[in-house]
């Protein structure tokens, strides 16, 4: 045992500061930088190391295990090109505000600079992209670089952060002492809402004939969710989610609106429109959701809460900004409000927008669709599982049709919207959660780009199912091809190019199914959901130029809506 | 409108680039930007000089603010602030026009500070549009070659001293 002060080699300083962190895993993959930290973990049995099939991977798995547990996930890289294998997964981290820490090794502190073999300047390249990242230069420095990159990825706005660890400072030795508390002067994220704008907020949401709450990832991150519950419920508000927030507040209550924007529900962009006070909690007011920014929401007061100050006033100005954690605002928020106001006209309202214009698809040609697909899991999962979508049409439909109950359940690639996310993300998730199913579904397209993962679900024998929806297609884009492309269907089309995914996941050694009829769905889901010994794949083989509807087109406004495909015969 | 931001930062390894990484990667444009010591060793100010609408530079502040490495940010512009910038200007002279040049360096109490048998250099120091103004008269000359160092700000004293009590510093 290791006193606080004997002297300790930088790669025991490493593990013993992780401890202290009570990290329990890191996603990671070994190189001739970082061997000195992969001899001691060889003997270290305090955390347990995943090894990957490529370093975005393991960026992914971390991603995928800080947002389903709201711990800081952890990779480990070596240098230069195991490095920048790790860009896309930072840059996707960033933007959805995913705690993670990644430790990059580097090149010894002499040959930096000096194009050495396997350098490259990873903490240059990845400055814009991280909430901070450090190149430790020094052994002494090393136990408080890693409090502070703990400290800022999961406080404030969570963000990732990146540690460039050259090869001589890992071998050098140093006193080990971990700091308790860190003060950083340039750092002190807001955290309690300002008192009087507050009361102000509340007031505004009393005068209000028609308020609507729009809710972000941010409700989630603050752990926010019971008050939002209370909140709605108490003043009966309906409540419209971003593909973030999903989860946030349950899919299946009548106050649930759904998700707005882009692909959102006809009757949440309709309230958008429409409602007198907009009240943002912990969103950012993206263009998916707004479209064209000069109509959004312009009969409304508009309120928003955010951690980050630099969210306010980015894209849409607002008339009360609040600083602030969204989980205390809405606490203190609840405080000031007296009795239940009556809505009733504004519910009316709303319910004839959703039944103007309902969620809708072809049931009746006894074709596969997406659709149908995950209304089914919704239905046998009760909104529990926990979903890693990957990014396209499949993942539009899980927002409509998955009725999410909890938060911390929708796990997907929003802001950066990147491809070949769900399957990594779903093994950093199995690793966190082990009470409830934990189904990753991707497009035919994206699930070629992290395919090599699966065989580390196989190895640690995860539960994961493996959803394929395979239309043959790059869905998305070749939706976008028909609508505004002038049906040039260029390079989109894989139905001669796809490998054979029963064979794929056979091979990988996955119990492996693949249908193309609704009429096997059920027992086919029954089966994977009832299988725990190890991952499932199933490949749904479904029509091939299905579009996502409604569909607001890029920056225009509810009113260029489109709820189906044009009927040729209408066009002329 | 032009805007004079100061920032404190930390001194040390990258926080420079983190700053003008933000501003080019966020599509912020900066007109100059100077950086040097202050009274602390171990942080440096950062004047910058940006343009940009209102609702631009509060983003620039905020996300200047947001920066780790960042310890103060002041927008100087519209406050009491002392500015200077310094001017190395090289001018082509001719028989007869050296003596102009040096009555011009002299109106704007500038110092000649290099002369050879073509060109003579002047030292100019002041706030910006100063600069501006001499380089200006100096055009028809002939300019050679120019530096400017870009601009350097501080709040006036009176301020400074109320706002030392409260600063982080
Ligand atoms: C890494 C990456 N490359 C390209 C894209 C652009 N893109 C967005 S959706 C999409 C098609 C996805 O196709 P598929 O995975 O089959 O899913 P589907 O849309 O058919 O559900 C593409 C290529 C992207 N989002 N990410």
């Amino acid at each position: 045992m290791k006193t606080p002060n004997s002297k300790m080699t930088g790669a025991e300083i490493f593990f013993e500061s992780l401890k202290k962190e009570k990290v329990e895993y890191i996603f990671g993959y070994p190189g001739g930088a970082v061997l000195k930290l992969y001899e001691k973990l060889y003997d270290i049995n305090y955390l347990k190391h995943i090894l990957v099939r490529h370093e975005q991977g393991a960026t992914h798995m971390a991603e995928g295990y800080a947002k389903a547990t709201g711990k800081v996930g952890v990779v480990l890289v070596t240098s230069g090109p195991g490095a920048t294998n790790t860009v896309t997964g930072i840059a996707d981290a960033y933007m959805d505000s995913v705690p993670i820490v990644v430790f990059t090794g580097q090149v010894a502190t002499h040959l930096i600079g000096n194009d050495a073999f396997q350098e490259a300047d990873i903490v240059g390249i990845t400055r814009p992209i991280t909430k901070h990242n450090f190149l430790v230069r020094d052994v002494a420095e090393l136990a408080m670089t890693i409090k502070k990159a703990f400290y800022i990825a999961s406080t404030g706005r969570p963000g990732p952060v990146l540690v460039d660890l050259p090869k001589d400072v890992i071998n050098a030795v140093s006193d080990f002492e971990y700091p308790e508390k860190i003060e950083l002067r340039g750092y002190k994220p807001t955290f309690l809402g300002h008192q009087n704008q507050i009361k102000k907020a509340a007031e505004m949401l009393k005068k209000a004939k028609r308020p609507l709450l729009y809710v972000g990832g941010g409700v989630i991150m603050s752990n926010g969710e019971r008050e939002l519950r209370l909140f709605a419920k108490e003043n009966n508000l309906p409540v419209t989610m971003t593909l973030q927030g999903l989860g946030a507040f349950p899919g299946n209550d009548s106050q649930s609106l759904g998700m707005l924007g882009m692909h959102g529900t006809y009757w949440a962009n309709q309230a958008v429109n429409n409602c007198d006070v907009l009240f943002s909690l912990g969103a950012r007011f993206d263009d998916r959701v707004t479209g064209k920014i000069d109509s959004f929401a312009t009969k409304a007061y508009k309120i928003h809460v955010d951690i980050d100050p630099t969210c306010i006033d980015k894209n849409i100005i607002v008339d009360l900004p609040i600083v602030g954690d969204v989980k205390h605002v809405l606490a203190e928020l609840a405080v000031e409000m007296d009795q239940t106001p009556d809505f009733s006209d504004w519910w009316k309202q709303i319910n004839i927008w959703r039944e103007e214009c309902p969620l809708t698809y072809e049931k009746n040609d006894g074709k596969l669709r997406c659709e149908y697909i995950i209304e089914k899991i919704s239905e046998k999962t009760k909104g529990e599982a926990v979903i890693i979508s990957d990014v396209g049409q499949h993942q539009m439909w899980i927002s409509q049709y998955y009725k999410f109950v909890n938060p911390r359940s929708h796990i997907t690639s929003g802001g950066l919207g990147t491809m070949g996310f769900s399957l990594p993300a779903s093994i950093g998730v199995s690793f966190g959660i082990k009470d409830r199913p934990i189904i990753s579904i991707s497009g035919d397209g994206g699930f070629q780009m992290n395919i090599q993962e699966l065989i580390t679900a196989v190895y640690y024998k995860l539960p994961i199912k493996f959803f394929i929806i395979n239309n043959s297609f790059l869905g998305m884009v070749r939706q976008w091809q028909e609508l505004f492309h002038a049906e040039k269907y260029s390079f989109t089309d894989l139905s001669e190019s796809n490998p054979d995914f029963l064979k794929v996941g056979q091979a990988f050694g996955l119990k492996s199914f693949s249908t193309n009829s609704p009429n096997n769905v059920d027992e086919i889901l029954d089966k994977a959901l009832a299988y725990n010994d190890g991952p499932v794949l199933v490949e749904f083989k479904v029509v091939k130029e299905d579009m996502v509807f409604p569909i607001i087109p890029a920056g225009q406004t509810v009113n260029e809506i489109m709820t189906k495909r044009l009927d040729p015969k209408e066009m002329v | 409108m032009k805007h004079t931001i100061s920032v404190l930062v930390e001194n040390h390894y990258g926080a420079f680039n983190r700053v003008a990484t933000m501003f080019s990667g966020k599509g912020f444009n900066i007109h100059s930007i100077s950086i040097g010591e202050t009274e602390i060793p171990e942080i440096s100010r950062m004047t910058i000089v940006t343009e940009g609408e209102d609702k631009i530079i509060e983003q620039v502040v905020k996300q200047l603010n947001r920066l780790i490495d960042t310890i103060k940010v002041i927008d100087l512009t519209g406050q009491y602030r002392i500015e200077r910038e310094l001017a190395l200007i090289t001018v082509f002279y001719q028989k007869g026009t050296r003596i102009e040049i040096t009555n011009i360096s002299n109106i704007f109490r500038g110092n000649v500070v290099d002369i050879n048998n073509k060109t003579i250099t002047l030292e100019i120091t002041g706030p910006p549009d100063k600069i501006d103004a001499v380089i200006n008269v100096l055009e028809p000359y002939g300019i050679k070659e120019m530096a400017r160092s870009g601009t350097v700000a501080l709040k006036r004293g009176e301020q400074l001293k109320q706002d030392k009590k409260e600063s982080v510093l």
